[in-house]
């Protein structure tokens, strides 16, 4: 219930922020852009638009996450709101979830609108709604919760702009981290080889939501694939979250 | 009578700057307040008062010391539940209306919807603010921001609660609004602990004071305790007479229109002064004993110090 009321408070200050519809509107326009591109292509012009359209998604919500997220718990210290609020009968852990939840909730009505415009410039096209569109779109707000938890973790110690550049840095590596696959294979076994893989597992690989390029092109993909991707979001928003509360629950509000 | 609140030789250090350096804010402070009373927590800037009010709430982690809220740990829910609390220079969320601001923080409490609405109605009238109801708070004025803070405080029909600064910025009227809803608050009785540096407001309406200097709390009382009754000197204004004859008997100053004021330290002495006006047929404009103040006292040991 204190969850819910953080959160929706959340929700209510977001969809107040200019910002949001900013990117809101610039997703739209890239969206649409995709039907230009399609006219420059030979061959399967509806591809090309199913492809940016997603690309778009999956970046403007990123970036919706990480511009609104940094600010979240920055702002209640900032302006000092967080002394009153943290007054009231309330845990840390349930404010920092509020939090969470709140941004969640937002992103998800952001990615539901943006995906109806997605649908509905398809719908002109093939004049059937593209019902598998919407797995690659539920993978990407699976990864939006991550970015989200990455955001308010680096909130929670740092100011906005610092805390922007890290999850920036967080979702670059995450979508470029698949390159040290093909490094560990190319390399001969030794230091280098064991420390291309250390680093492998230790940072994120964003690319695990990414079904873009099989559900545009119509290829399989296995379900065991489809569930380890769903489990990784979980278990790795879980973990930041986790150690978000770790960092939020000492720390001294001066 | 248990303590309303309790605090025993708490300290915090905080360590500041780049390269950080350790700075002592609190040095074991101690002090009890009890149920119904208005409790003034008084010291200048710096002296570590609102570090002490964030430790009771929870912002601030102390190093060593004990806090009790009603006989409980300060961080259990249960004792958070019965207090109110209003920071210094107050900032809420400013794209949120009166009522929208009170509502969300009424949900803290688990208010019910009908519950709630009733609340925020009556206490927007408490604190005046019944025709802003529907106002942004990026509209409100510094007063009225005070007045919805105070709100914000008494949502949960609190035990406690604790004002820091709440008289700081405020216009005369403004403070003498506040000052009245304090007042009030200690009628329906509730207990209150109010940090300031303004001293006649703190001398105005506290039963009992701490004053705390560089995080000691050098003395504590009933404000009637610490602030003696004791006439200091007694100060005198006429003209119409030549100032010689009064020369032994005080300091004396020159004023506008050919007053002069008599600054007299015994008290013997006045009923001479006052002799030797009525013999002389000068006339007196004014004649007060001044008091021993809390100003005074404070003054003493800020220097003291």
């Amino acid at each position: 219930m204190k969850i819910r009321a953080i959160a929706l408070h959340t929700l209510k200050e977001a969809i107040r922020d200019r910002i949001l519809y900013l990117l809101l509107f610039f997703a739209v326009v890239c969206i649409g852009f995709s039907r230009l591109l399609a006219l420059l292509t030979i061959g399967d012009r509806v591809k090309i638009i199913k492809d940016v359209g997603l690309s778009s998604l999956s970046l403007f919500g990123a970036l919706m996450a990480i511009l609104m997220g940094t600010g979240l718990v920055y702002k209640e210290i900032d302006k000092k709101t967080i002394y009153t609020l943290l007054s009231k009968p309330i845990h840390r852990y349930q404010f920092l979830l509020g939090k969470f939840f709140g941004l969640v909730l937002t992103l998800l009505i952001m990615l539901i609108l943006m995906s109806i415009i997605f649908l509905a410039l398809i719908f002109f096209h093939t004049f059937t709604i593209e019902w598998q569109l919407l797995i690659a779109i539920l993978y990407i707000f699976l990864e939006l919760c991550l970015i989200t938890s990455v955001a308010l973790l680096f909130s929670c110690f740092s100011t906005p702009i610092l805390s922007s550049i890290y999850s920036l840095a967080f979702y670059l590596i995450g979508h470029t981290a698949w390159g040290l696959e093909t490094l560990i294979e190319k390399i001969q076994s030794g230091f280098g080889k064991f420390l291309a893989q250390g680093l492998y597992h230790f940072l994120p690989d964003l690319e695990n939501f990414n079904f873009r390029t099989e559900i545009v092109h119509g290829l399989p993909i296995p379900a065991s694939i489809f569930l380890y991707s769903a489990l990784y979001g979980i278990f790795y928003t879980l973990f930041v979250l986790t150690i978000a509360l770790l960092v939020f629950r000492k720390r001294d509000f001066i | 009578m248990a303590a309303v609140l309790l605090i025993e030789d708490l300290h915090k250090t905080f360590s500041l700057g780049f390269i950080p350096k350790k700075k002592k804010i609190l040095k074991g402070i101690s002090l009890a307040v009890d149920q119904g009373e208005i409790f003034g927590y008084l010291g200048p800037n710096g002296a570590g008062k609102t570090t002490t009010i964030k430790c009771i709430l929870g912002l601030i982690f102390p190093e060593q010391g004990k806090i009790e809220l009603f006989g409980h740990p300060h961080l259990s829910l249960q004792a958070k539940a019965r207090i109110g609390f209003l920071p210094e220079n107050p900032y809420f969320y400013d794209h949120l209306t009166a009522v929208e601001f009170l509502d969300f923080y009424s949900q803290l409490f688990l208010l019910r919807k009908k519950e709630r609405e009733d609340k925020i109605k009556s206490l927007l009238q408490v604190v005046g603010l019944e025709k802003s109801a529907d106002l942004q708070l990026r509209k409100f004025s510094r007063g009225m921001l005070q007045r919805i803070g105070l709100a914000q405080a008494l949502l949960n029909d609190p035990s406690l609660v604790l004002l820091d600064e709440p008289l700081g910025g405020l216009d005369p009227l403004g403070r003498k609004e506040i000052r009245d809803i304090i007042v009030r608050i200690k009628e329906e009785g509730k207990t209150v602990f109010l940090s300031s540096h303004i001293l006649q407001d703190i001398e105005m309406i506290c039963d009992r004071v701490a004053i705390l200097i560089n995080g000691e709390i050098v003395n504590q009382g009933a404000l009637e305790e610490l602030v003696s009754e004791k006439i200091l000197f007694t100060e005198i204004v006429f003209s119409g007479v030549e100032e010689k004859p009064f020369e032994a008997l005080g300091d004396i100053l020159p004023g506008p229109g050919g007053r002069r004021l008599l600054k007299v330290f015994k008290e013997e002495n006045v009923e001479k002064v006052l002799d030797i006006l009525s013999s002389g047929k000068g006339k007196i404009h004014s004649l007060i004993p001044r008091t021993e103040t809390l100003e005074d006292l404070f003054v003493g040991m800020v220097k003291q110090k």
